[in-house]
């Protein structure tokens, strides 16, 4: 029985092993991605939201979440988030009211002739492609005049999104390079300057990308927090399940 | 008399209250020597509890509909309140369900529990599991995400595989040319209606032949052999309160595990909720690996891992049905783990290996050293049946105790 017991205990540790390899989420483009790690601050919100509602959603629909809900996690007033936030119109053209969905203008057909494809909603892209695919995406447009819109992305090749930023990062270009070793490979060099050092780029995609990861998960707070209590609520009643255990199975009798 | 026993006895005089609480908890005489392996039945009623409590919340505010099930499913996550943690309990209540299942079956196989006189309740227990993959497999498609619905279309189109009625079959049961909304609405209606009453139907069942048997035990003795003056099994204790206080224990400790994920990792890093699901269904766009949840994937290893689709399905149906036989298959009078020989015990070491590897694969894309794998650990899933059937016949066991170790 020991033996066996033995035998179960690795054999399940080695396969834990084995299944543990696949964890990884898939990437696709086959770029190496950076790592990133969402800021979670009401500041680093409020500024990728700036981002967002100024630069994704022209093009880009939200509709899954509400300004006001926005407004409440990121401790801003709803007359912050109407005066600053909200340049979406609703059906009857009047700007959008604080508890809508945040729904973008443009109509799918009309996004469709433009890019070849209907934007995607961005509300969940964090959960579905990862915040670190996110960081280095926006971080991998270059200079590319074979596509119709004159950008293609590392992470995403003959992607149909134009580089939006462009202007905040200037352009890019992919040069073929040969390293020391004599491993060829893709790099991005930057071939114009844009408004923003490149510090400056990496702290808006930063705040932008936390932002996204806030829309796609927009309880993780509230979650983490309430866990905790959860947990040590448990962790009490656990000693006293056990002791109550205990003191009724004191009648029973060993047989020995 | 105080009012509460004349209550009582009102009552009794009218249906039999206390005579079904002394039958099935206050005098029903359990094993004392119940050990962790124990603590999956009762857990298992638990979580189906849980499925079906926040299964009807979700209902309030889901809508089974092509065009807008995945909208409200964001809107159960971010307007409903706690609609984010009746969700992410379901979600997570579907994956802790087969993991407590899997092990209560382990159990049922380790100590021997789907022996005679047992062999009904094994068989009931099995036609649970087969229900309640069809429950995960329709739920599944519910959140309307790319996997839900490419999932879907993969596992229904298994079913064309049948020769000449194939392709009818898959029609019929999508309603559809391809998973499409009528297929989305009849899935609802038969996860939250048909196969809830079913599973309910056949716990009912399962727990009525267990206490018309008995509990089995970790030796694998037969405790009503060996009764008191009393006429109750000298090893043999009070479900109440004796096993109501353990099994609470299970239950904190089972919650602990069940409400970290909920709280801490609700999509356990893309094993409970796939990250492809969070993009809505989509029929034009097929994902680049579609895998079916970690609990499906030791069956879709097994189907994959032939050459040939109708082989692969037969297969994999076979890889459940055979569990059916198992009672039968196993001729050894012997029923605990504890007193079988070493050559029992490698081959069921070598199926739960197999079984782990088979549901690691199945979550893989395909590859040939994949397959290659997969086709051994199917062959040693079946083996092991077949390895059964020999060694059981004249195994060299060792002597079985008079009493429960306790």
């Amino acid at each position: 029985m020991k033996l066996f017991r033995q035998l179960l205990t690795t054999s399940l540790v080695a396969a834990t092993l084995v299944t543990s390899g696949g964890v990884a989420i898939a990437a696709g483009g086959g770029a190496e991605l950076e790592h990133f790690t969402p800021v979670r601050t009401d500041k680093a919100l409020q500024r990728g939201a700036k981002v967002f509602v100024n630069y994704c959603m022209g093009c880009h629909t939200a509709d899954y979440h509400r300004y006001s809900h926005f407004a409440r996690d990121a401790g801003l007033s709803e007359q912050a988030v109407v005066d600053n936030l909200i340049f979406t119109t609703d059906a009857d053209g009047e700007p959008s009211k604080v508890g809508s969905l945040m729904e973008s203008n443009m109509t799918k057909e009309y996004g469709k002739e433009a890019f070849g494809a209907v934007p995607p909603n961005l509300a969940l892209t964090a959960r579905s492609r990862g915040v670190d695919w996110l960081y280095t995406y926006m971080k991998s447009f270059y200079l590319d005049e074979s596509r119709p819109l004159g950008a293609n992305n590392v992470v995403y090749p003959a992607v149909g999104m134009p580089h939006v930023l462009a202007d905040l990062q200037g352009w890019q270009q992919l040069v073929h390079e040969t390293d020391d070793e004599g491993h060829e490979k893709n790099v991005l060099k930057p071939l114009t300057a844009g408004t923003l050092s490149p510090d400056e780029y990496d702290q808006t995609i930063t705040d932008l990308v936390s932002f996204l990861d806030y829309l796609g998960d927009p309880n993780r707070e509230a979650r983490h927090s309430l866990g905790i209590k959860v947990m040590l609520f448990l962790l009490v009643f656990l000693v006293l399940a056990v002791l109550l255990k205990k003191e009724y199975w004191k009648d029973i009798p060993h047989n020995t | 008399m105080s009012k509460a026993s004349d209550l009582l006895s009102w009552i009794d005089e009218r249906i039999p209250l206390t005579n079904t609480w002394d039958k099935h908890v206050g005098k029903y005489y359990a094993p004392k020597n119940f050990n962790f392996w124990y603590y999956f039945g009762s857990l298992a009623l638990l979580v189906l509890v849980l499925q079906i409590v926040t299964g009807i919340f979700l209902t309030m505010n889901y809508k089974a509909d092509g065009d807008l099930a995945f909208k409200s499913v964001e809107y159960i996550m971010r307007d409903v309140n706690w609609g984010w943690l009746i969700r992410y309990m379901h979600s997570t209540g579907a994956s802790m369900f087969f993991v407590v299942v899997y092990l209560h079956m382990m159990r049922g196989i380790m100590y021997g529990s789907y022996k005679k006189p047992r062999e009904l309740l094994w068989i009931f227990g099995m036609l649970i599991y087969l229900v309640l993959m069809a429950e995960a497999f329709m739920g599944y498609l519910l959140p309307w995400g790319q996997m839900s619905f490419w999932g879907a279309q993969v596992i229904i189109s298994l079913f064309g595989a049948i020769p000449f009625v194939g392709d009818a079959i898959t029609l019929w049961l999508r309603g559809d040319f391809v998973v499409a909304d009528s297929t989305l609405n009849r899935f609802f209606a038969l996860h939250v209606i048909a196969m809830p009453l079913v599973l309910i139907g056949l716990v009912f069942v399962h727990i009525v032949a267990l206490h018309e048997v008995g509990s089995n035990n970790p030796d694998g003795i037969d405790i009503k052999k060996n009764k008191g003056a009393d006429g109750i099994p000298v090893d043999g204790i009070p479900f109440h309160p004796y096993y109501t206080v353990k099994d609470l224990v299970g239950v904190v400790v089972f919650f602990i595990v069940f409400f970290a994920i909920v709280f801490f990792a609700p999509e356990m890093g893309g094993y409970f909720l796939e990250h492809a699901n969070y993009i809505p269904a989509d029929p034009l766009k097929t994902p680049e690996h579609i895998a079916p949840v970690w609990y499906f994937t030791p069956f879709y290893a097994i189907l994959r891992a032939m050459p040939d689709k109708l082989m692969g399905v037969i297969a994999m149906f076979s890889a459940i049905a055979v569990l059916f036989f198992l009672p039968w298959i196993d001729r050894s009078p012997v029923r605990s783990i504890r007193y079988r020989s070493m050559a029992y015990k490698i081959i069921l070491m070598a199926f739960v290996v197999a079984f782990i590897v088979l549901g690691y694969y199945g979550m893989q894309p395909v590859t040939t050293a994949g397959t290659w794998i997969s086709r051994l650990c199917s062959l040693i899933y079946f083996g092991f049946f077949v390895a059964l059937w020999f060694i059981s016949k004249d195994e060299n066991t060792k002597p079985v105790p008079e009493r429960v170790t306790y």
